[in-house]
């Protein structure tokens, strides 16, 4: 056994200063270092199909058992709206004063369940995804951005349900529609930027996992889904003058009052927050570069120890 | 200048590298959960008291491999073998040391990319996808893997999802996928063990295809007979430590000492090995 141990290599290695002097002469480079931010981006753009695909096949594998199979795609947020109106609408009575409440309920229950879903899903992005991240190289940040992608996907079949609900309630078509388009964008961006900052986070510490869903909770009560925040306010003008402004720039009440702004023509803009589309660009561009960059500084401890 | 060129060319230089996995949760069995908010409250203390282990995986292990070598990894189990492996694809970090690469180094395997869900045609395009291939590789490539894998031969199972598939099939499936891409350093652990015999002569001629275009092939298996068959050089790590490195057969003709006997003698045969 001592002559295996003693027989020296006989491709012997040279010293450690030869073996870095080597990689440097034929320009070798460090394995699992972090990419710069250029690099990086460009890199997330060239795997940009990659990230589609993967979020498609998470949402076709979603039902594909279901006896139902895609139809539960609208039949979940239906589903829930009904829930929320029952006891919103029917046992708590927040529906008084609130014109067409079954569309602004629905508007607000789709619209928070993405920016909801979107964050839940980045949490566990890199802890859920360990065996892909161990096993093959892309930049990680395609993991919290394929999840909101999935997420918005699964709206896009909610707005179409939507749409019925608001032509069965008579809400008439309209042009301001369109501005769903911006609007839904830049939601995009802040659920993608708060899902890399959560990814990080999950990432490292687990646990956050199981605390998320009381932050959520906690979050939708505050944000005006199943109540109005301009009606409340109405109803109570002991309030510091604060709370009402706090409460209105809040980004999930900014998204969902755009939305209903633009969706139901009983939602004026006398409702809406003054400045209210450089709130909603703001918050996306705060939160999709911030949490991009907090994400990327952290890329090659991803799916490690 | 000159004796540069002469000199041959290095892809992977690993250069005094330790490797330390550290686990959580292990603190003196009970009261863990103290253990655990000791961790979180004295971070930066003494990890033994907060209750981590330190698992030193890789011990200061050094050599170049060179353009257009296949190498193999032996050694008895937990001898580090995958961990290395790991650490030259740069998915996990080294604690003392460094690891320089010609490109990069990826591991020959998509199987967590993939979804059983999905029928096999639509994983094909998402594993591609997840190697990063570009979508008129996959296109380009699509019939090739999909002949490759055989798995049209009883039938036409490729549109069926994957959890339909048998064991044997998924995993050729999944093979085919993985070796459809062309790799600057390759890689394989434990991957030729899957499917029949008629596929795994198939794989086995593929490795030696992707070794001519690939730069350098790195095997880690138990099988000698596979490593014989596909490595001109051969690495033996045996608790974290660089035991030889040399030419197959000689550190084979060890190996097989140390660990009584060359294959066919003994009692037990080899047992499959998942990809």
């Amino acid at each position: 056994m001592s002559q295996v141990l003693d027989t020296p290599p006989p491709t012997a290695a040279p010293a450690d200063g030869d073996l870095a002097a080597l990689a440097a002469r034929h320009g070798l480079a460090v394995s699992g270092a972090r990419p710069s931010l250029p690099v990086y981006v460009r890199e997330l753009w060239a795997r940009r199909h990659f990230i589609t695909a993967f979020a498609t096949a998470k949402l076709t594998a979603q039902y594909s058992q279901a006896k139902l199979g895609q139809v539960w795609q609208v039949m979940n947020p239906l589903l829930n709206a009904a829930v929320y109106f029952f006891i919103f609408g029917v046992l708590l009575g927040t529906k008084k004063g609130v014109p067409d409440y079954i569309p602004f309920l629905v508007t607000g229950v789709f619209i928070w369940t993405f920016t909801q879903s979107s964050i839940l899903a980045g949490t566990r992005a890199i802890s859920g995804n360990l065996g892909l991240v161990r096993a093959l190289h892309f930049p990680r940040a395609a993991l919290p951005i394929s999840f909101c992608l999935q997420q918005l996907q699964q709206l896009l079949f909610s707005m179409g349900a939507l749409v019925v609900i608001l032509l069965c309630f008579g809400v008439p078509v309209s042009a301001s529609w369109l501005l769903a388009i911006p609007a839904l964008v830049l939601q995009f961006t802040f659920n993608a930027g708060v899902s890399m900052v959560m990814a990080r986070m999950g990432a490292k510490t687990p646990d956050i996992a199981q605390l998320m869903p009381f932050i959520l909770r906690t979050w939708m009560y505050v944000s005006g889904v199943m109540w109005s925040i301009d009606k409340l306010a109405k109803g109570h003008h002991d309030w510091p003058h604060w709370v009402v402004p706090v409460l209105q720039a809040n980004p999930a009440a900014v998204y969902i009052d755009l939305m209903r702004y633009a969706l139901i023509d009983s939602f004026h803009s006398s409702q809406l927050p003054h400045h209210v589309w450089p709130i909603a660009t703001g918050w996306a561009l705060l939160a999709g570069i911030g949490g991009f960059i907090y994400f990327w500084k952290a890329e090659e401890t991803y799916g490690r120890g | 200048m000159a004796d540069i060129e002469n000199e041959l060319i290095p892809t992977v230089v690993v250069d005094g590298v330790d490797i330390v996995y550290r686990v959580n949760g292990t603190g003196a069995g009970k009261g863990s959960a103290t253990a655990a908010l000791n961790r979180m409250l004295r971070k930066g203390q003494a990890e033994k008291a907060a209750g981590v282990r330190k698992v030193h995986a890789v011990k200061n292990v050094s050599f170049v491999a060179y353009k257009g070598e296949a190498i193999g990894l032996i050694g008895t189990n937990g001898s580090g073998k995958s961990t290395l492996l790991k650490a030259v694809a740069g998915l996990l970090p080294v604690e003392n040391g460094r690891i320089y690469t010609d490109g990069q180094p990826s591991l020959l395997g998509v199987n967590a990319a993939l979804m059983n869900d999905l029928t096999g045609e639509r994983n094909v395009y998402l594993g591609g996808l997840a190697m990063g291939m570009s979508r008129e590789q996959v296109r380009d490539r699509y019939q090739e893997i999909v002949d490759f894998s055989g798995i049209n031969e009883k039938g036409d199972f490729i549109t069926l999802p994957m959890r339909t598939y048998s064991s044997g099939m998924a995993a050729r499936l999944r093979f085919s996928i993985a070796a459809a891409k062309d790799h600057d350093v390759l890689l394989i652990d434990e991957a030729l063990a899957t499917g029949d015999r008629s596929f795994q002569k198939r794989s086995e001629d593929r490795i030696r295809e992707l070794r001519k275009h690939a730069g350098t092939v790195f095997l880690v298996s138990h099988s000698n007979k596979s490593i014989r068959d596909t490595c001109d050089r051969v690495l033996w790590l045996e608790r974290g430590e660089l035991r030889m490195d040399g030419p197959t057969e000689e550190v084979l003709a060890a190996y097989e000492d140390f660990t009584g006997g060359p294959d066919k003698d003994r009692a037990k045969p080899q047992p499959p090995v998942a990809a």
